[in-house]
């Protein structure tokens, strides 16, 4: 019996022991309770509450930009999309191959999309492709059966009416680069499908149009479902912008351009600086940037040599050629080394030291005075005034037109043209200024290089009583168009009688017999243009060329070809309007650019004398879908 | 009605007064928990778990006192052929699997399904109890009267490991390891069973399936692939951890009533009760589970024979086992397995092993005073 009662206490003795073991670890069990529950409590609270709530950020819709008279120039339209949700989806190359087949979508977004699916959380839709067609989302629609994880909604997509017309203005949207992410903390660019101004008014006021997100927080269930509505902060629709283009002006000017290679035409309100036109050929479509460009066509405009991408009003930098010979006089003038009265004699070339410089004419313009000497455009009466007022004069006055920086036009990527003097020579090339530099100069060659805007602001500055005007494209932005106060920009502080008689000069070179653009003249009773032409070259012509006239000869190379300017305001008595254009290679200013610049004259005018349409009605009209 | 057995075989009435009734009301309780539990997991509903829930276990209920009510000699003799009748099923259900790739390893009883793989666990506790009740400590002590308990043992296991069920083939395994300690096992060869075991966990692991593995891999580092395999244990934990001490109150808790709970009724219905009743709520489940195990003990100390405390502390042990595993899986203290927390997860499996081992428990506490003989005379 004894061993029965060994094993009967062998039994106790280990079932005790295995009992009170497994007590223990339940007691250890309640210990991680303890743990996860009371210790760690408020860490796991808040991952669970991060769970529940979805902040979901409301996107405001864009501010939309009209023109001056309210029509729309970028507006937003409802487009349908098609998204995918991973998690429903199960396998979503698959579904996207199906989709291919019933849309078209290829290969590379596929992937793309797979890409994206990889980022984000599986409950959260990607957007496959935008912009589809009725036809294509009914075809979803009825094979979404065969399609899970397919959704099919509407969003807002940025439309450009008017197109190339306004492309280098208006600019257009974009994808969020990685850089501009960096630089701009909006919750709204991190979004999957937003879109940010990349180019023009729409990236100058990006903040502006966009607006603020308003978030609403949103309890989710696990797989992303809304349940329900937790709270909401409205944001800010974005504001809507009138630009100062007058969209039948641009229309005209692009029009007017269209036959030319390459050519930049710029107009403005000479009292205000107000750009009512700004034209740059050849142009692009913005709505190609909408849904994403294909690499050959980005290839095409990037690489283009007439550069499409670039407006050549504020990015084209050119030597102004003759039409800076209104500064130069002015630097005489205000210098006291010339009056109006000053004669120079012109044998088509002067010497200085052992070194020659031509007039345009190589015959020669024989004595003439300023206004003469304007309106033939003679190269040696230049000459003799720069020599006399010498570079810096000529520097200085020029800044006061507004050459050699950036007139701060709201418009991204202005360019400064440059406007030498003997200080910039001896920093930025280390060399000491030449006195035959100092003459190339005064009839604006060499180093002096003005964009299309430029010489517009110089035009509405010489001819609106020598006001420092700037130029705007998006009125409130600066101090004195705000509106409602009509704050009179500074005076530049030059005497009157010397700017009428530049003034008188550009009369007499379009309404003058002997004008250089006399053929230009408006064909209209009573109403005078004043301007000036300009021929500049491009590369330096040498002795051996000058010999035998090559440089005249119809036969060179294109980008050997002189650029053709011109600048221009009317009417003569009571200014309105400065125009400025430039034709790249167009050989003469006074054939290639001064018709098309009377041409874009006449139009403003006649536009001008139209009755305003109401601008207010239009705005609403242009925010509706 | 009398048993043929002995002629003075108390009756139903005497047997029913003899229950262990604290320990029903124990089981009845934790049932009730399961219900409470599964209403809340369906948003507030009885269908589609709670009722149906509830109606097994009260068949179960009714099946387990029956079995309480046999007389244990009865359930002396069948212990060997109810262990052949699973492990043939068990054979049967693997070649099923094997011809029909992937195809149940259950046989359908209309409301539960038998898994010969969870039914194992009882037979094996009853073959062994049967086997070492005839065993003296000197017995136990030669190795070659522990080879056929070992194979008793080994042959299961190795069968559902190749279903393939780890969860299950481990308990079976512990099981197994329980019934030769308490039958008197010398302990250096449970050491020289882990190290052989420790030694063939490389061979283990190159004849585990990818998603076992996985699920081992993820458990080490649940981070690894959080919306995958791991989300299952963050989600877990998350839960227990948002509900606090007091809870996030009854029907309330976003983890479970979101969905970003999985298997919130089954395997995770312990999560969802700690999210829902807090620290307190899960430790008092906790203490109910002890509590059973406790009574289960007591209930094995205090048997006559040796087969009805073997029995006892067997079906003790493979509850306690489940709740331990299951409790340690949902906190992240161990991978997951499978392994649902009985009476309280929605399934009838599990259930159905556990109710008739609680009848076997009860049984051996109806039977404590009667006595087997080592050889009984018929055998």
């Amino acid at each position: 019996m004894y061993q029965e009662a060994d094993r009967t206490r062998c039994f106790r003795r280990r079932l005790l022991l295995l009992g009170g073991a497994q007590l223990a670890l339940f007691g250890g069990l309640a210990w991680r309770l303890w743990q996860l529950q009371v210790r760690d409590h408020a860490n796991y609270q808040l991952l669970a509450e991060e769970n529940r709530i979805n902040q979901r950020l409301t996107v405001p819709p864009r501010g939309v930009l009209v023109d001056r008279r309210g029509r729309p120039l970028a507006v937003n339209v409802p487009t349908y999309r098609v998204r995918i949700v991973k998690e429903q989806a199960k396998d979503p190359r698959r579904v996207l191959e199906a989709l291919s087949e019933i849309i078209a979508l290829d290969r590379r977004r596929i992937e793309e999309v797979l890409e994206l699916l990889r980022h984000y959380r599986p409950f959260v839709p990607v957007t496959v492709r935008e912009d589809l067609s009725w036809e294509e989302v009914a075809r979803i629609a009825v094979r979404s059966p065969e399609l899970p994880g397919i959704l099919l909604d509407s969003g807002l997509l940025r439309r450009y009416p008017h197109g190339a017309v306004t492309a280098h203005v208006v600019g257009y949207v974009g994808p969020v680069s990685e850089a501009e992410l960096a630089r701009d903390d909006d919750p709204l660019l991190r979004l999957p499908d937003f879109r940010i101004g990349k180019s023009g008014v729409e990236r100058t006021y990006d903040r502006e149009l966009r607006g603020r997100a308003g978030l609403s927080r949103i309890e989710v269930n696990a797989v992303g479902r809304e349940i329900r509505e937790v709270d909401r902060r409205e944001g800010e629709e974005g504001a809507d912008l009138q630009l100062s283009i007058d969209l039948d002006l641009q229309r005209y000017c692009m029009d007017r351009l269209a036959e030319q290679e390459a050519a930049a035409a710029v107009v403005l309100e000479v009292s205000t600086g107000a750009v009512l036109a700004m034209a740059s050929v050849p142009t692009y479509d913005p709505g190609a940037f909408a849904g994403g460009l294909s690499v050959a066509l980005w290839r095409q405009l990037a690489g283009d040599p007439r550069h499409p991408l670039v407006n050549k009003c504020i990015r084209g930098q050119y030597p102004p050629g003759s039409t800076f010979k209104m500064i130069t006089a002015l630097a005489a003038l205000e210098a006291g080394v010339a009056t109006p009265a000053t004669e120079v004699f012109c044998p088509g070339h002067m010497s200085l030291g052992n070194a020659r410089f031509h007039c345009w004419r190589s015959s020669g313009h024989g004595r003439l005075g300023l206004v003469q000497a304007l309106a033939q455009s003679c190269d040696v009466y230049f000459y003799e005034l720069a020599r006399r007022v010498g570079i810096d004069a000529i520097a200085a006055t020029a800044r006061k037109f507004g050459f050699g920086e950036r007139l701060g036009i709201d418009l991204p990527g202005e360019m400064p043209g440059l406007m030498p003097d003997t200080k910039w020579k001896r920093e930025r090339l280390k060399q000491p200024w030449q006195k035959g530099e100092t003459l190339v100069c005064g009839i604006g060659q060499g180093f002096v290089s003005a964009t299309p805007l430029q010489l517009a602001v110089m035009t509405a500055r010489l001819c609106n009583g020598g006001r420092a005007v700037h130029p705007w494209i998006v009125r409130g932005r600066l101090a004195h168009v705000k509106e409602g106060r009509g704050i009179a920009p500074p005076s530049l502080g030059l005497r009157r009688e010397h700017l009428e008689w530049v003034l008188k000069g550009m009369f007499e070179v379009v309404n003058g017999p002997r004008g250089t653009a006399k053929a230009s003249a408006l064909p209209l009773p009573g109403v005078f243009m004043a301007g000036k032409t300009g021929t500049s070259q491009v590369r330096r012509i040498s002795r051996a060329e000058r010999a035998i006239g090559a440089h005249k000869r119809k036969d060179r190379p294109r980008e050997e070809r002189d650029h053709a300017l011109f600048v221009c305001f009317a009417p003569h008595d009571r200014p309105r309007f400065a125009v400025a254009v430039v034709v790249e290679h167009g050989e003469s200013g006074a054939k290639a650019a001064a018709p098309i610049a009377r041409d874009i004259m006449l139009e403003a005018l006649r536009l001008d004398a139209a009755p305003e349409t109401p601008a207010r009605g239009q705005l609403a009209w242009a925010k509706e879908p | 009605m009398r048993g043929r057995l002995d002629p003075v075989a108390p009756t139903v009435a005497e047997k029913l007064a003899l229950l262990h009734w604290p320990f029903v009301a124990l089981v009845v309780l934790l049932g009730l928990v399961g219900y409470a539990l599964l209403y809340s997991a369906a948003g507030g509903s009885h269908a589609p778990w709670a009722f149906r829930h509830g109606i097994r276990f009260a068949l179960m209920f009714v099946l387990m006192i029956a079995i309480a009510l046999v007389d244990l000699r009865r359930i002396f003799k069948i212990a060997y052929p109810a262990y052949f009748i699973v492990l043939f099923l068990l054979v049967v259900v693997e070649i099923f699997g094997e011809i029909n790739k992937g195809a149940q390893r259950w046989i359908d009883l209309g409301f539960v399904q038998l898994q010969p793989s969870e039914l194992m666990k009882l037979a094996l506790v009853l073959a062994l109890a049967r086997y070492f009740h005839a065993a003296y400590l000197d017995d136990v002590r030669r190795p070659l009267f522990l080879l056929p308990p070992v194979a008793m043992i080994l042959v299961p296991v190795a069968l559902v490991l190749k279903q393939p069920d780890l969860g299950t083939a481990v308990m079976i395994a512990v099981l197994g390891a329980t019934m030769l300690f308490l039958g008197g096992a010398a302990l250096w060869k449970f050491a020289l069973a882990g190290a052989l075991g420790a030694a063939a966990l490389p061979i283990l692991w190159s004849q585990l399936h990818d998603y076992q593995r996985q699920r081992v891999l993820t458990f080490l580092d649940p981070e690894r692939d959080p919306l995958g395999s791991g989300y299952h244990i963050i989600q877990s934990k998350i839960a227990i951890g948002a509900g606090g001490l007091w809870g996030r109150g009854y029907l309330r808790g976003t983890q479970a009533q979101l969905s970003f709970l999985p298997e919130k009724q089954t395997d995770f219905a312990f999560t969802m009760l700690a999210e829902e009743t807090g620290f307190l709520g899960a430790v008092a489940v906790l203490a109910l589970v002890a509590a059973i195990l406790t009574v289960g003990c007591a209930i094995a100390l205090r048997a006559e024979s040796h087969f009805a405390r073997l029995l006892a502390a067997g079906v003790t042990v493979n509850f306690a086992l489940y709740a331990l595993v299951n409790v340690a899986m949902v906190t992240g203290l161990i991978p997951v397995v499978g392994v649902p927390l009985p009476l309280v997860s929605y399934g009838g499996t599990a259930m159905l092993t556990v109710m008739l081992g609680f009848g076997l428990l009860l049984n051996a506490q109806v039977n404590r005073d009667t006595a087997i003989p080592r050889f009984p005379a018929e055998l």
